[in-house]
């Protein structure tokens, strides 16, 4: 049942929202509605409640682990929205709702242990974002909301396929075609060979292109670039981690197949991939909004890859879920202060951010060196524990290319950032109200901030147990 | 003595009433405008005219520019005497004696190519050029139609190869070959063969200057070959084989005469294409006589 | 009955090729319509031994759906677009109908090796699904204008909607959520209306959609 408030609190916060007649008071209701996400979230997290294998849709041990990760950001992300929308002359009645139901939706898929529960729910994610991403209206937005919708649709169009697919397996190997995932694991040794080894391609490219692998990411660097930075934060830290929770939860059916050893190589291989052609692209992008694009496709990648290295490469990667989408949202809300002030995200036009807005600066480039894996923020104990992890599995070869990559990476992201920060500002229009660094703009993204690096210094037993508890679901002990 | 009896018997029939086909497409396009039009037998009339007229040659033409016309005209009626008719057979049958069929069909072409570029006209050897583009892609339809029938029957004597097929893939057949008449017979869509226009012309075109028994053997010979395709999709198309003799060439008969009105009606109510949307017509005219290759390769699927 | 199923999947793969043929937008668009229409009757055949009220309502909301509302949204985005030929398409017309037929004979192919249930064996039920499958991928990835695209990701959609009837007996609950593709395709051509109506965004060619590239 409180499982079911997650889902049902946001819901109903989006439906008032939609009739909340007072556009100055509606983005106070995101707050509202996230602090009371994220305080039920941590509330099931303390107490964790027996889940009835059954159930289609209930707070298991791996929404436990990924949930209250994107509850937080979004409540930081709602708390800027409350100071961003008011700089807005334009109606947010849209905005306001389609953001509480992606909240909403982000739950039900995080929760849903039924595969068509979870299709529904990323399609349905997928759709809500929309407004999101058309929100500033310029012909840019359209066309990357356009891309975003041809490219994501395919992508879910295919998901469904691979959802079909693993159904039929269950029914050609003389299963009932239940999907929920309790039934897929029991019957796993009797799914069919061939249906399960189609579903899990077809699953893994549709699934993948939600999250953005390469060479499914196209849309990717467009929707970022042209959304609002909170969108973005929302996209690269909320609905990828859907998409990666169903890959990880498929691939867990996949185990249980016994093709365990062939879904591994394919997340090496496509998540190596990704990584390789982030790190190229991050090398020639003179945009920071798509940079921040970029280097979310590189750290989808690591989680693929993290997450071939069975089951403690998959701790790791639950670790690095955290990390880097808290990280991710202080680098897109600050970069999306510093596009507002600059009038535009190319580095050839902003210059000398730090002597337009300081605080935003120093926030961007320590988030910056935080992503790029700079001890002591949270993505260096990830990314190291990945890199242990792959060594002791004996991936030497792919350790060694993940470093290249991420050494690539590195010179890509501070090229971009140090050009930005360090120079003579070069503004075309000053608009006295988007160069105030007020609290509301500031305090959001370094709250991240903050709780990436409390992450990786500190990181609580709560969540190490949620996240081992979340390993020992996908991959039960024999 | 039976065998050449019959021989000439078919030869006769199919010189005999090969042009009445042109002359019932014209009625037909006739009643449809509402018109009086020709005389269904006025291509005997020109034919009678013209083999009784005198031959102007270029003096750049060589003794080509006559015996190609003649050429073609003998591989024409030779390839429609392979055509076995309904139950009665075929006069002469041995393995492969398709590909024979084809072949001459396209010795025929040759030579009315190589006719019209005797004439050293520009106009001519564009026509010849378009006329031969054309029929490559259409000579693949008609493979693949013969195809079918080969792989359904497993002959590959036209003798025995008219086996019935199922009831979609001949109806696909009968679409395929029926654009593949059309084309190879320079009929609208593909060709106005009543166009006074050279440069739109195809067939016509090639025949501008011919003249006297040349001329007539050209007609005659494109007469032939209109009733030679229409008795090959017919024939293709209609479980004829399992009937008695008598219904079985009366069927063909009609069949024959209900493909050229069919043609005669498509002429009424279509214009021709465009030449750059002329391919597209031919690859679905060879779509359509590929799948039921397929579904008869594939079995029961 | 599977006579009657082969019937309206083989229709269907038929205007499966007159969609990849053809460059009025009208007649795309058509075809797509029958061809939802001739899919949407497919449960019927399927399960016409044991008719209940969920499979009507199934068969009543696609056939609207897919037939009739989305072609009818599509040929008014068509109308404000103003626009109605594809004219240099990525992949020609040509082209695209020799990969039809390619994809048709590779679907036929592939069905016969795939491991199927005895009662889905020999008929054209999974090959019609494949083929729809890959025609509306080359009509996504081999057109330039918006609305020639949305048709070919409906065709996709058809294709997985004729997939999921495979679990129609089992798990009819994909069919349903099936349905809810056609809401994706539905607010692709409301954002071309909308977008047609809140500016003039001529010919509403995606190659213009280039302002983002690296």
């Amino acid at each position: 049942m409180n499982s079911m408030l997650l889902i049902l609190i946001p819901l109903a916060g989006a439906a008032l929202a939609a009739i909340w007649p007072d556009r100055r008071t509606r983005p106070l209701l995101l707050p509202a509605v996230g602090a009371a996400h994220l305080a039920l979230c941590l509330w099931l997290m303390a107490a964790p409640a027996a889940v009835d294998p059954a159930a289609w849709l209930a707070f298991d041990p791996l929404a436990r682990a990924i949930l209250p990760g994107v509850s937080l950001l979004f409540l930081v992300c709602a708390c800027y929205a409350a100071s961003y929308l008011r700089l807005k002359e334009q109606g947010n009645r849209v905005f306001v709702a389609a953001l509480l139901l992606v909240l909403g939706l982000l739950s039900t898929g995080h929760q849903a242990r039924h595969l068509g529960i979870l299709w529904i729910a990323t399609e349905a994610v997928t759709l809500a974002c929309v407004p999101l991403i058309h929100f500033t209206g310029t012909p840019r937005a359209f066309e990357a909301t356009w891309k975003y919708l041809l490219v994501g649709g395919t992508g879910i169009a295919l998901s469904l396929l691979g959802s079909i697919c693993l159904g039929y397996a269950s029914l050609h190997g003389g299963g009932s075609g239940d999907i929920t995932f309790t039934a897929l694991l029991a019957h796993g040794p009797i799914l069919s060979k061939a249906w399960v080894m189609t579903a899990w391609v077809l699953l893994l490219v549709g699934y993948g292109t939600k999250m953005g692998l390469a060479p499914m990411h196209t849309w990717k660097p467009d929707t970022y670039g042209e959304s609002p930075g909170l969108v973005g934060a929302l996209l690269a830290g909320g609905v990828t981690s859907v998409a990666f929770t169903a890959i990880l939860r498929v691939k867990s059916v996949i185990d249980a197949a016994g093709e365990g050893a062939m879904a591994d190589r394919c997340l090496l291989a496509l998540g190596l991939f990704s990584t390789l052609t982030a790190a190229l692209f991050l090398l020639r992008t003179r945009d920071f909004k798509r940079m921040l694009a970029y280097s979310s496709i590189e750290h989808m990648g690591i989680l693929c890859i993290a997450s071939s290295f069975g089951s403690a490469g998959v701790w790791a990667a639950l670790f690095h879920v955290w990390s880097n989408g808290l990280t991710k949202g202080t680098l897109f809300l600050s970069a999306g202060n510093l596009q507002r002030a600059a009038g535009s995200a190319s580095m050839d036009d902003a210059r000398g951010m730090s002597r337009i807005l300081p605080h935003n600066s120093r926030l961007f480039v320590a988030g910056m060196f935080a992503i790029t894996a700079c001890p002591p923020f949270g993505p260096f104990f990830s990314e190291l524990l990945i890199v242990r992890t792959g060594l002791a599995g004996g991936h030497p070869w792919a350790i060694g290319l993940f470093l290249a990559c991420l050494l690539l990476a590195f010179f890509g992201l501070s090229h971009v950032v140090f050009a930005i920060v360090d120079g003579r500002p070069r503004l075309k229009k000053p608009d006295p109200a988007h160069l105030r660094e007020t609290a509301g703009l500031v305090l959001p993204p370094l709250a991240l901030l903050a709780a990436s690096l409390w992450l990786g210094l500190f990181t609580p037993a709560i969540l190490k147990d949620a996240w081992s508890a979340a390993v020992l679901q996908l991959f039960p002990l024999p | 003595m039976s065998a050449m009896l019959d021989l000439s018997l078919r030869l006769l029939a199919w010189l005999v009433l090969a042009p009445l086909v042109p002359g019932v497409i014209n009625k037909v396009k006739a009643w449809v405008a509402g018109r009086q039009g020709p005389p269904v037998l006025q291509l005997y009339f020109d034919l009678a005219r013209l083999w009784r007229k005198g031959v102007v040659v270029s003096t750049l033409a060589s003794p080509g520019f006559v015996i190609a016309p003649a050429v073609a005209w003998v591989a024409v009626v030779g390839a429609a005497l392979l055509l076995p008719l309904a139950g009665a057979g075929a006069p002469a049958s041995f393995d492969g004696d398709v590909l024979l069929l084809v072949y001459l069909l396209a010795l025929a072409r040759f030579c009315t190519a190589w006719g019209a570029m005797e004439t050293g006209s520009a106009f001519e050897g564009m026509g010849a050029a378009r006329e031969v583009s054309y029929a490559v892609l259409a000579e693949v339809g008609i493979i693949t139609a013969v195809l079918t029938l080969v792989v359904q029957s497993g002959s590959i004597s036209l003798a025995t190869m008219f086996a019935p097929l199922p009831g979609p893939s001949s109806a696909l057949l009968a679409v395929g070959l029926f654009i593949i008449l059309l084309a190879e017979n320079c009929r609208v869509p593909f060709d106005d063969p009543n166009t006074h226009l050279e440069l739109t012309m195809i067939h016509e075109v090639m025949v501008l200057d011919h003249s006297g028994p040349p001329l007539a053997m050209i007609l005659h010979g494109a007469s032939v070959k209109l009733m030679l395709f229409a008795v090959l999709l017919a024939q293709a198309v209609l479980p004829l084989s399992e009937l008695p003799l008598p219904a079985s060439m009366g069927v063909l008969a009609l069949a024959v005469l209900l493909t050229t009105v069919a043609v005669g009606l498509v002429e009424s109510l279509t214009a021709r294409l465009a030449f750059r949307r002329v391919p597209l017509l031919l690859t679905i005219g060879f779509l359509f006589c590929l799948f039921p290759l397929l579904l008869t390769w594939m079995g029961d699927i | 009955m599977n006579d009657y199923l082969n019937l309206l999947i083989g229709l269907a793969m038929g205007l499966n090729l007159l969609a990849l043929g053809t460059s009025r937008l009208p007649v795309l668009i058509r075809a797509v319509g029958a061809q939802g229409v001739l899919l949407g009757l497919v449960p019927l055949v399927l399960e016409a031994h044991e008719l209940d009220w969920r499979l009507v309502l199934i068969t009543l909301a696609t056939v609207a759906g897919k037939g009739f509302l989305i072609p009818g949204l599509l040929h008014r985005a068509m109308r404000t677009a103003n626009i109605a030929r594809e004219l240099e398409p990525y992949i020609a017309y040509i082209p695209s109908l020799l990969l039809g037929a390619g994809a048709t004979i590779a679907a036929v192919a592939l069905a016969r090796h795939l491991p199927l249930l005895p009662e889905h064996a020999g008929t054209l039920h999974v090959p019609g699904a494949i083929a729809l499958i890959l025609t509306g991928f080359i009509l996504l990835i081999g057109r330039t204008k918006a609305i020639s695209q949305v048709c070919g990701y409906l065709i996709l959609e058809n294709g997985i909607y004729l997939a999921g009837l495979l679990l129609i007996r089992s798990t009819p609950i994909l069919v349903e959520f099936g349905i809810l593709l056609d809401v994706t395709v539905g607010i692709f051509v409301i954002g071309i209306i909308v977008d047609r109506i809140q500016r003039a965004f001529d010919s509403l060619d995606t190659r213009k959609l280039t302002a983002l590239h690296e």
